[in-house]
């Protein structure tokens, strides 16, 4: 798979379609972010596999909404899994990547992958390798839809007190762009403050994330205290779908429920 | 158009963790934690997330400041450690070498902390030494 990919990659940058290759390499026994700008020279190239599949996976999508805006007019190409090309298509429609000068190089993950992170659509659009992976279902969000209500809360309350208000899930996120958090706008969350007022932080950003999560599952990763937060978004999602007929990113142009005024269609 | 990932370590405090500091054409953008560390595994506390932007603060202390007529003023590095050495020597001299601490610091290397505290014990005769991360 990472033969085509790499092939695929030198292509574009000896035709000179793009400017540079955002993509993954591994040195110093690391795996790191990585703008490749030459075709011959793809040495370390990877994937973001190491011991398990994906688990060396970083915000890509972030860096490159940091190199778009210092060069808007350079085209970049981009490594994507099903999630981030699910956070181009955000990106896209919250004007903070311009389509016509994004590149996705797309592929597959694996069942297992798939499964681990029960990925609605574990393949980007544009697939250069791998195959079109098996969706998976959301049995995390089932289980704790099946608890009744006093158990739910108290579950959420002891992971919310874990918080150590690192940001780190905000950090990490590459669909969080603002300029102005309102983490940290101190009516809404007290500075200083821990543990956290339960549940405002969390439940303040899932509100916010409601309709451009792409469900990475880079904040759950993040997070040293390990809040599910991936579960919690999950569910924010699941709201968002039944009752609106919107998931994040699934659909490229499709336009998000919540910045349309009127009955939901 | 430049843009590289450094691997380097955490200077906050005594554990070490790792991260990828971003620079775009020579200008720390972001911090990125290592997902391949042993000691941190992608994870970081809100010190380590936003360690890129002190270095290119305006409100970084790039020299010594000394109290002049209540007001800390910027000295060059001579005049700071001459009235420290002279400061010291008084001090140690008037009340003994406990009279005074010495603070160490995570953002040094570990052969500058052995020295500061062998300094403390041998030079000065106190044990009087503490560490900003004693965690």
């Amino acid at each position: 798979m990472i033969e085509t990919i790499k092939q695929h990659v030198a292509g574009l940058l000896t035709e000179k379609k793009i400017a540079g290759f955002l993509g993954l390499i591994e040195k110093n026994g690391h795996v790191a972010p990585h703008l490749f700008k030459d075709g011959e020279s793809l040495a370390g190239f990877t994937l973001g596999d190491r011991k398990t599949a994906g688990d060396a996976r970083y915000p890509l999508n972030k860096t490159l909404v940091t190199l778009s805006r210092a060069y808007p007019e350079e085209t970049f190409g981009v490594l994507v899994r099903g999630c981030d090309e699910r956070g181009l298509y955000g990106l896209f429609r919250l004007n903070q990547l311009t389509e016509d000068r994004v590149i996705p190089v797309g592929f597959s993950c694996p069942a297992e992958l798939s499964e681990a992170c029960e990925c609605r659509k574990p393949y980007p659009d544009s697939l250069v390798a791998g195959e079109k992976t098996e969706s998976s279902q959301l049995k995390k969000v089932a289980e704790m839809d099946g608890k009744d209500l006093a158990r739910r809360f108290d579950f959420w309350t002891a992971q919310f007190v874990k918080c150590v208000k690192c940001y780190g899930c905000r950090d990490v996120c590459p669909m969080c762009f603002c300029k102005e958090c309102s983490l940290e706008c101190e009516d809404l969350v007290a500075k200083g403050d821990l543990p956290v007022e339960v549940p405002v932080f969390h439940l303040t950003r899932a509100m916010h994330m409601a309709d451009r999560c792409v469900d990475c599952g880079l904040c759950d990763e993040a997070c040293p205290s390990d809040i599910p937060l991936r579960l919690l978004y999950k569910k924010t999602a699941q709201i968002m779908d039944t009752d609106y007929g919107f998931t994040s990113g699934l659909n490229k142009n499709e336009r998000s429920p919540l910045s349309q005024m009127g009955p939901a269609k | 158009m430049e843009y590289k990932t450094t691997l380097t370590t955490c200077t906050y405090c005594g554990c070490g963790c790792n991260f990828y500091l971003e620079t775009l054409d020579g200008k720390l953008t972001n911090t990125i934690p290592c997902k391949t560390s042993p000691v941190n595994e992608g994870k970081l506390c809100i010190k380590g997330w936003n360690v890129h932007q002190f270095v290119q603060n305006d409100r970084r202390l790039k020299k010594p400041l000394l109290r002049k007529g209540g007001e800390l003023v910027e000295v060059e590095w001579e005049e700071a450690l001459a009235y420290t050495a002279d400061r010291l020597k008084a001090v140690t001299a008037e009340k003994g070498g406990d009279a005074v601490g010495f603070l160490a610091s995570a953002k040094v290397t570990n052969e500058e902390n052995y020295l500061l505290q062998k300094f403390a014990r041998a030079a000065i005769g106190t044990n009087n030494v503490d560490h900003c991360a004693r965690l």
